[in-house]
């Protein structure tokens, strides 16, 4: 399946790696979180803390917070505001942060 | 002279609709006279905690009628939930209050050791709990936490959607609710009853309960009662919603059933309810972060504050009045954990025209300066 996003074939800027619930992804430099996972063509759909329901990433702005994600094992992070740094540990947010996270 | 309503009810939070409610399902006709939107409403405020531990120490029968309220509280949650559709998630899992260094352990024994020595109620079971035993039943707890107390009738409910389903089952009993009706005056009638003049026109009925929190002390002069009142702020921090950790509700922090942490409780002579306090909120954030330290890497999403009813004494008042017969007075703090006695106990009592049985421990004649107009529901009964 084509994702529904993915960097255009003019942005050069260099790759750098993230792990997505484990797996592998190949980031460009200056993308928030929200943006590389959206390109990734994986499901990175998290679930609603209040209803359970599937959402995305939406405003990109840091206003909707539907881009909830843990991040290098902090919960409730705005995925949208958070640029991309090598290594880092995303995990999809499976409804309410937990205590610990 | 002709009265449409057999019962106005003077105050719409939390006590006067539970009060308004037990009377309304009781076929009485209700009139709901309650301020506007801007009122200083503690039905929105508060805790939300059904609490039994700790109170009545210096009025026994404080201390049995809360108790009593808690029994009663499934009973009250299933009817609203049965008439509303509405579930306020009322939970007794029994609660703690949290103790942070040896000074507040020994006071905390010491209240408890009180309690009993002026004469608990039957099944208090109010305890100290040490910290092994603690960490059974919250695992979370951090380093400074020393022990607790520990109450069988504590637990805590959704006030605010008590509040709703309150409300919503008035209109379903077909009771008379209005907005902006501030009760400026109260006539007692030559030939009984009273006419009521509100911001929203002139209103009459046959009883008349005063439910009006703070507001009782300006009033219930009018119609021979006595509520001297002492209010005090309260400021509450509230968390990002996180999954269930917390199990059991404790004094001063619980986590609600929609997976927020509530922080209280503050208590100041302050009274504007429109500001927060950092140093205030700073202590409570500490004294939370003690007792969990995992909740620091939370997120606060709101602070607020809150004017408590308070009585002078803090302990309740109800009282009926000798010189305007069929006024009564109701005002006390906890208008959550005593929802249940104001609709299910208070409410048949009015209706029948006599606060005798165990309202009438409560009766403002306590105070010295309480006038000679209360009646001695004692006598009465």
């Amino acid at each position: 399946m084509t994702p529904m996003f993915s960097h255009i074939p003019a942005d050069q800027r260099p790759t750098l790696e993230i792990f997505v619930d484990g797996q592998s992804v190949q980031a460009r430099r200056g993308d928030t979180v929200a943006a590389a996972l959206l390109a990734s063509g994986l499901d990175v759909r998290r679930d609603s803390a209040v209803s359970g329901v599937p959402r995305l990433p939406y405003c990109m702005m840091g206003v909707c917070f539907e881009c909830l994600v843990t991040i290098n094992g902090v919960g409730n992070r705005q995925g949208c505001l958070i640029p991309v740094e090598p290594g880092m540990q995303v995990e999809i947010q499976r409804g309410k942060r937990e205590l610990g996270k | 002279m002709s009265r449409v309503h057999d019962v106005a009810v003077v105050g719409g939070g939390l006590l006067g609709a539970a009060i308004a409610w037990g009377l309304a399902r009781l076929g009485q006709k209700v009139i709901v006279l309650d301020e506007g939107d801007v009122a200083r409403r503690a039905s929105r405020a508060n805790f939300a905690l059904v609490w039994v531990q700790g109170k009545g120490l210096g009025l026994p029968p404080y201390a049995r009628w809360s108790v009593e309220a808690s029994r009663q509280w499934p009973t009250l949650a299933e009817a609203l939930r049965e008439q509303t559709g509405l579930d306020v998630h009322y939970q007794r899992p029994g609660g703690f209050h949290i103790c942070l260094s040896e000074a507040e352990l020994d006071a905390r024994r010491q209240l408890i050791e009180q309690m009993y020595a002026q004469g608990a109620p039957n099944d208090y079971g109010l305890e100290m709990v040490d910290r092994s035993e603690l960490e059974k039943a919250l695992p979370e707890i951090g380093p400074d936490v020393v022990g607790a107390s520990y109450s069988p009738h504590d637990g805590h409910v959704n006030s605010l959607r008590t509040f709703r389903a309150f409300h919503a089952g008035l209109r379903d009993f077909g009771a008379d609710y209005r907005a902006s009706h501030d009760v400026d005056r109260i006539e007692p009638q030559p030939g009984g009853g009273f006419v009521l003049h509100t911001s929203g026109g002139r209103i009459e009925a046959a009883k008349v309960v005063l439910a009006a929190g703070n507001g009782n002390e300006r009033l219930a002069p009018q119609v021979g009662l006595f509520a001297p009142m002492m209010p005090t702020r309260g400021q509450i921090i509230v968390t990002e919603r996180v999954k269930p950790f917390l199990h059991y509700p404790l004094g001063t922090l619980r986590q609600t059933d929609e997976g927020t942490v509530m922080i209280g409780d503050s208590k100041e002579e302050i009274l504007d309810d429109r500001e927060t306090r950092v140093p205030v909120t700073t202590v409570m954030a500490d004294r939370a972060r003690r007792t969990f330290p995992l909740l620091n890497r939370l997120n606060v999403v709101r602070t607020w504050s809150g004017i408590r009813v308070m009585t002078r004494d803090g302990f309740p008042i109800y009282d009926q009045s000798a010189s305007a017969p069929g006024a009564f007075v109701a005002c006390c703090h906890s208008g959550v954990t005593l929802a249940s006695m104001h609709a299910l106990e208070l409410a048949p009592r009015i209706r029948d025209g006599g606060l005798g049985g165990p309202p009438s421990s409560f009766s403002a004649r306590r105070f010295a300066d309480a006038p000679e107009t209360l009646l001695n529901a004692d006598a009465a009964v």
